[in-house]
């Protein structure tokens, strides 16, 4: 197994006295999909959070590509590469398509490689190509899901974190964003850190995943084992 | 007919001064989600840039009024002012950032004592009158436009509605048209969301206080082209009712916060025309009441949604 690009190590998590993360470690291989799952409250988008550094560790450590990024606000650890589609999708509803996905590239300087970077969206997604100067509040919400991936990948980060991309999307567009997921990273070779809830779906398409229950990784391991694994079945995959 | 003409000329160039005030507080908002109780004081502390640079500045033009002269102090105000708002933000809001906007708030109204009481105990408390930078008089009219002859209308007023114009469309591009503003307007509608764009919040924050502080210092310069008396207290009055007016645009958004100013420069003026003087300040906050009950969101602003 080659060195990971991301290297989470021992992280620990609090928010105010409520111990969220209880010393996770995690190991994400460059160029794979490697997926968390878990319940509700499990630590998922915290650990995300904390990644992104907008939460504060209370231990432990984040290595990217070899360099200690612990600690660092979040606009120096998009500088380094990270780049987030959160949560709830989070994009900017009063601002064009088109604004939005500028807003991604906010830290690039060069317009030549942005407006590539906006061609290569536009392709995966031509869904947004149509809307580009629709405000991004009107969009369906498969769209947004769609606009807040294309936001994220317009930075050029060398690793893509996508918090429940499914969640509160219309079931028919579930599959295609997934597909385009897939389509992401083996096209463009980039890595993904995917939490999701659907752990059926996160599952079949990563290449290696952790389970994470209550601020602890319970298991980790190629999807294929961890979907024959009993405790698993039980818990997330419906018996 | 001229008479109402006359009093819309007067609320044109006073409501300027408050859209200019206005626009801090709705940009500050917009940012932090506060209102920044000592924005008024920025005003006066502007007025007060302007009364003691412009000996030195007006010297450079020979020390007479001249309007390069008048312009290099209202620049020189409005750079004095988006330092003392960066300044105000980073010593005063910033440790807060975590807590609760309403210890922000009280915050505010701290700083806003606290520039009054200094002001007078630096500047001294009683009035003093600002240095004639331009030569303020009516512009005469032709006799051959009959009864629009008879309309007063001065310079100063001119040059405030014009600065105020200016000033107005430059924030405009700034907002709407480069990386900055974008970032401004990404951070008023999700933090957290802006951060993840590499958005450095605290470099956008300042940049906010800048801009809104340097417009209520140019404010407080054109007041005092035609108002010549100013003393430390002069921001309570002119704050609260631009405060109204941001309330009045709808809280957060420019342009409203434009439009509110000149609706209260204009009704404060019909007030004082028609009714009663003395009612021109319980009908503005009687606006405040009304807008709160019927309007909450103000004319521009819309009610905050979000899609789930």
């Amino acid at each position: 197994m080659s060195a990971p690009i991301l290297d989470v190590r021992n992280l620990s998590v609090s928010y105010g006295a409520i111990s969220a993360l209880h010393g996770i470690s995690l190991s994400i291989t460059k160029g794979q999909i490697v997926t968390l799952v878990g319940a509700n409250g499990a630590g998922k988008t915290t650990t995300l959070r904390t990644i992104s550094g907008i939460l504060k560790p209370t231990a432990g450590q984040i290595v990217f590509r070899d360099q200690n990024i612990t600690g660092l606000p979040p606009h120096k650890i998009v500088a380094r590469g990270i780049a987030q589609a959160p949560e709830g999708r989070m994009i900017f509803s009063n601002l064009t398509v088109h604004e939005n996905l500028r807003m991604g590239a906010y830290l690039r300087k060069c317009k030549k490689e942005m407006a590539a970077s906006m061609d290569q969206a536009f392709a995966i997604f031509p869904r947004l190509a149509e809307r580009v100067k629709q405000e991004a509040g009107t969009l369906s919400g498969g769209e947004q899901q769609m606009l807040a991936i294309a936001r994220a990948l317009m930075s050029k980060p060398d690793c893509l974190m996508l918090d429940e991309p499914s969640l509160g999307i219309a079931p028919i567009l579930v599959r295609t964003i997934f597909d385009k997921i897939v389509e992401i990273n083996r096209d463009i070779g980039l890595t993904i850190l995917l939490v999701e809830q659907n752990a059926n779906l996160a599952l079949e398409v990563s290449h290696y995943a952790y389970v994470l229950e209550t601020g602890r990784i319970t298991l980790e391991g190629e999807p294929a084992v961890l979907r024959q694994d009993p405790a698993v079945r039980a818990a997330y995959l419906g018996g | 007919m001229i008479e109402f003409l006359q009093q819309l000329i007067n609320g044109l160039a006073q409501g300027s001064i408050y859209a200019l005030i206005a626009i801090g507080y709705t940009m500050v908002f917009g940012v932090l989600r506060f209102i920044n109780f000592a924005h008024g004081d920025v005003y006066m502390l502007g007025a007060f840039a302007g009364f003691y640079t412009a000996p030195k500045l007006m010297g450079l033009f020979g020390g007479g009024p001249s309007y390069a002269g008048a312009a290099l102090v209202l620049v020189s105000a409005m750079s004095i002012c988006a330092v003392i708002g960066v300044l105000i933000e980073r010593v005063c809001y910033r440790p807060l950032r975590q807590h609760p906007r309403l210890t922000v708030l009280i915050t505010a109204i701290g700083v806003s004592l606290l520039l009054e009481s200094g002001g007078q105990y630096v500047f001294g408390a009683d009035p003093q009158a600002f240095p004639e930078i331009i030569a303020d008089a009516a512009i005469e009219f032709p006799a051959s436009w009959g009864i629009f002859s008879t309309l007063t209308i001065t310079i100063g007023q001119v040059l405030v509605v014009g600065s105020t114009l200016v000033l107005l469309l430059v924030l405009r591009t700034v907002v709407l048209h480069t990386r900055t503003g974008m970032a401004m307007r990404a951070l008023s509608l999700n933090p957290m969301a802006a951060s993840l764009m590499g958005v450095n919040l605290d470099a956008i924050l300042s940049f906010t206080f800048a801009i809104g502080s340097a417009m209520a210092g140019a404010a407080g310069v054109l007041t005092s082209i035609q108002q010549p008396s100013i003393d430390p207290l002069m921001g309570i009055n002119a704050g609260l009712k631009a405060f109204v007016a941001a309330v009045l645009g709808g809280i957060g958004n420019i342009p409203g916060a434009a439009l509110g100013g000149l609706l209260i420069g204009l009704l404060e003026a019909l007030v004082v025309g028609y009714v009663n003087p003395t009612y021109r300040d319980p009908l503005v906050f009687a606006v405040l009441i009304l807008v709160l009950l019927f309007k909450p969101s103000g004319l521009l602003g819309k009610p905050e949604r979000e899609k789930v």
